[in-house]
């Protein structure tokens, strides 16, 4: 890849005894959306953790535009423009939607206070489709709107690159439409995501590249169709009499 | 800064509350007076406590050994300093204290920070007692011509500091950032906020305070020793009067601190081998039926109120 956003290389975790993620390598280029799959416990989520700084490294480093990320805490790679959502939300209960939002603005990448961070936080609930819902307090929402408002969150910084865990699990069908079709807004003003996923039909529609992890290790790297038919894939999920 | 109409009221109110606070020592010298000085130096402790501990939930029980270390800049330097120059470097010396308390302790959650702040006043009461042994020295005279009123209006300056402290900084960044921690920690982190260092700069605020609150009233011990000036009940009491206040906001602690010091007060006269048991049983009152204070009283209430009017 010409020039890469974000490289792993050598991404190693272990947790004692268990390499819960084994030297992993891949590129993300500015712009593309990259799918992480895998089945449950392959590693995904540790990867992520890893790329935040949620998680420090055992082994290997990840760059952000060539300049070493690893290692650093969580708050300074935001600052350099990483931000991200949690496989399971994670909302600030003592304040209102707005708040919520606000706080991703002030102290991030793209730092905004007072007045302008309230009226860029009203923009982006316009734009994650809570508009005019601001001053609801957190507890009064459904499962999709405080995902909305994570992701409201995660985008008022205005980071570089986006880190979405699971963003779409646990929605109903309607709501996975609304969902999907959000993230594709999102990667059509060309921003450059990280998503894992496990929904297929999302990871179909909004993925450029896919890199499939099982057991801590990438298994398979390449275009949605491609890795999905990957005879390796197929083993990891379905076992190898499927394969 | 804007200022909106509201503040700009609340603002002229709490002048004019403060105002008229400070005619307290004209109109009585005594037990009023006596009293006064009580309320005024818990309102300043319980209030530069809450300011720290309201939003994050870290229950320090750091007061006393703050407020000691206060007693002591002024038992040592009354002699060859200004009394004004010695309530400043107590402030000094309390906020470097604290900075280092909070570097050291910050990370730890929950109940291993509680125990370290209560284990900080023992061990310095234990060092100075040491020192004193060794040195052959029993206690401090600390003799001023500083009266009871005059403690009083100093303490009453101390505290429009600590308010106005917490007003600006509850509409800082600072203030927010302390608030985004309090609610979850890993949120703040993956916000961009560097939280050991918001949390230890605000650390300082009680610490200071605390200590300055130690300098301006050991002229009213006229005699200070460790065991006085590190009395730990006075970190429990702090914490009681501010959560029966209720933490959240800026006025909560007062609103803790008036009718419990005043019901202290009543009980150590009438009854001054029960005290202990007193506070005790108000801290598991506080505990099981006013978990967030008057003000979480209050909220409740207001709730209610304005369902109604909606329904």
């Amino acid at each position: 890849m010409a020039n890469p956003i974000l490289s792993l290389r050598g991404v190693t975790k272990r947790f004692g005894g268990l390499v819960a993620v084994n030297a992993m390598d891949f590129d993300v280029a500015e712009r593309e959306v990259v799918g992480l799959l895998g089945p449950n416990g392959s590693g995904k989520s540790t990867t992520l953790n890893l790329v935040s700084g949620a998680l420090p490294l055992t082994a290997g480093n990840v760059t952000l535009w060539g300049s070493q990320i690893s290692g650093l805490p969580a708050q300074t790679i935001t600052r350099k423009g990483v931000s991200r959502t949690f496989q399971l939300v994670r909302l600030l209960p003592s304040m209102n939607v707005r708040e919520n939002v606000v706080a991703g603005a002030v102290f991030g990448h793209r730092r905004r206070w007072g007045r302008e961070a309230h009226d860029h936080a009203e923009q982006l609930l316009e734009r994650v489709g809570l508009g005019g819902k601001g001053d609801l307090s957190v507890g009064q929402l459904t499962y999709i709107d405080t995902k909305r408002v994570e992701l409201a969150r995660t985008l008022a910084s205005d980071p570089k690159v986006l880190l979405l865990d699971e963003w779409l699990a646990g929605l109903n069908p309607t709501e996975l439409q609304i969902g999907i079709t959000l993230i594709k807004s999102l990667r059509d003003e060309g921003r450059t995501i990280i998503l894992v996923e496990h929904v297929m039909d999302a990871i179909r529609s909004l993925c450029d590249r896919c890199v499939v992890m099982a057991a801590g290790t990438k298994i398979a790297e390449g275009t949605p169709t491609d890795v999905l038919s990957d005879k390796e894939v197929i083993r990891a999920y379905l076992g190898d009499d499927d394969a | 800064m804007n200022l909106t109409a509201t503040d700009i009221r609340n603002l002229i109110l709490a002048a004019g509350a403060l105002g008229v606070c400070a005619l307290l020592p004209l109109g009585d010298n005594g037990y009023w007076l006596g009293l006064g000085v009580t309320v005024a130096m818990f309102t300043v402790l319980a209030t530069s406590w809450a300011l720290f501990s309201g939003p994050t939930h870290y229950i320090s029980l750091a007061t006393a050994a703050f407020f000691g270390v206060g007693t002591y800049v002024t038992g040592l330097g009354i002699d060859s300093l200004p009394f004004w120059v010695l309530v400043g470097l107590a402030g000094i010396i309390g906020a470097v204290l604290a900075a280092l308390v909070g570097l050291a302790t910050l990370r730890l959650s929950g109940v291993y920070f509680v125990i370290f702040t209560l284990g900080l006043a023992e061990l310095v009461r234990q060092v100075i007692t040491w020192v004193q042994n060794n040195s052959g020295q029993k206690g401090l005279y600390v003799l001023t011509d500083l009266d009871e009123a005059g403690i009083y209006w100093w303490l009453l300056g101390l505290a429009t500091a600590v308010f106005l402290a917490g007003w600006l900084i509850g509409r800082s960044r600072l203030g927010f950032a302390l608030r985004i921690i309090g609610d979850d920690e890993t949120v703040a982190a993956h916000s961009g906020i560097n939280t050991a260092l918001a949390k230890v700069m605000l650390f300082m605020v009680p610490g200071a305070v605390a200590a300055m609150t130690g300098a301006i009233l050991a002229p009213r011990y006229v005699y200070i020793e460790p065991s006085l000036a590190f009395a730990p009940i006075l970190s429990f009491q702090v914490v009681i009067m501010a959560l029966l206040g209720g933490a959240s906001r800026l006025w909560g602690p007062l609103v803790g601190v008036i009718p419990f010091t005043i019901l202290l007060e009543v009980i150590s006269s009438n009854f001054p081998n029960q005290t202990t048991l007193v506070i005790g049983i108000a801290f598991l009152v506080i505990v099981y039926l006013l978990p967030k204070g008057f003000v979480g009283l209050l909220d409740k209430a207001m709730i209610r109120f304005n369902g109604r009017e909606g329904a």
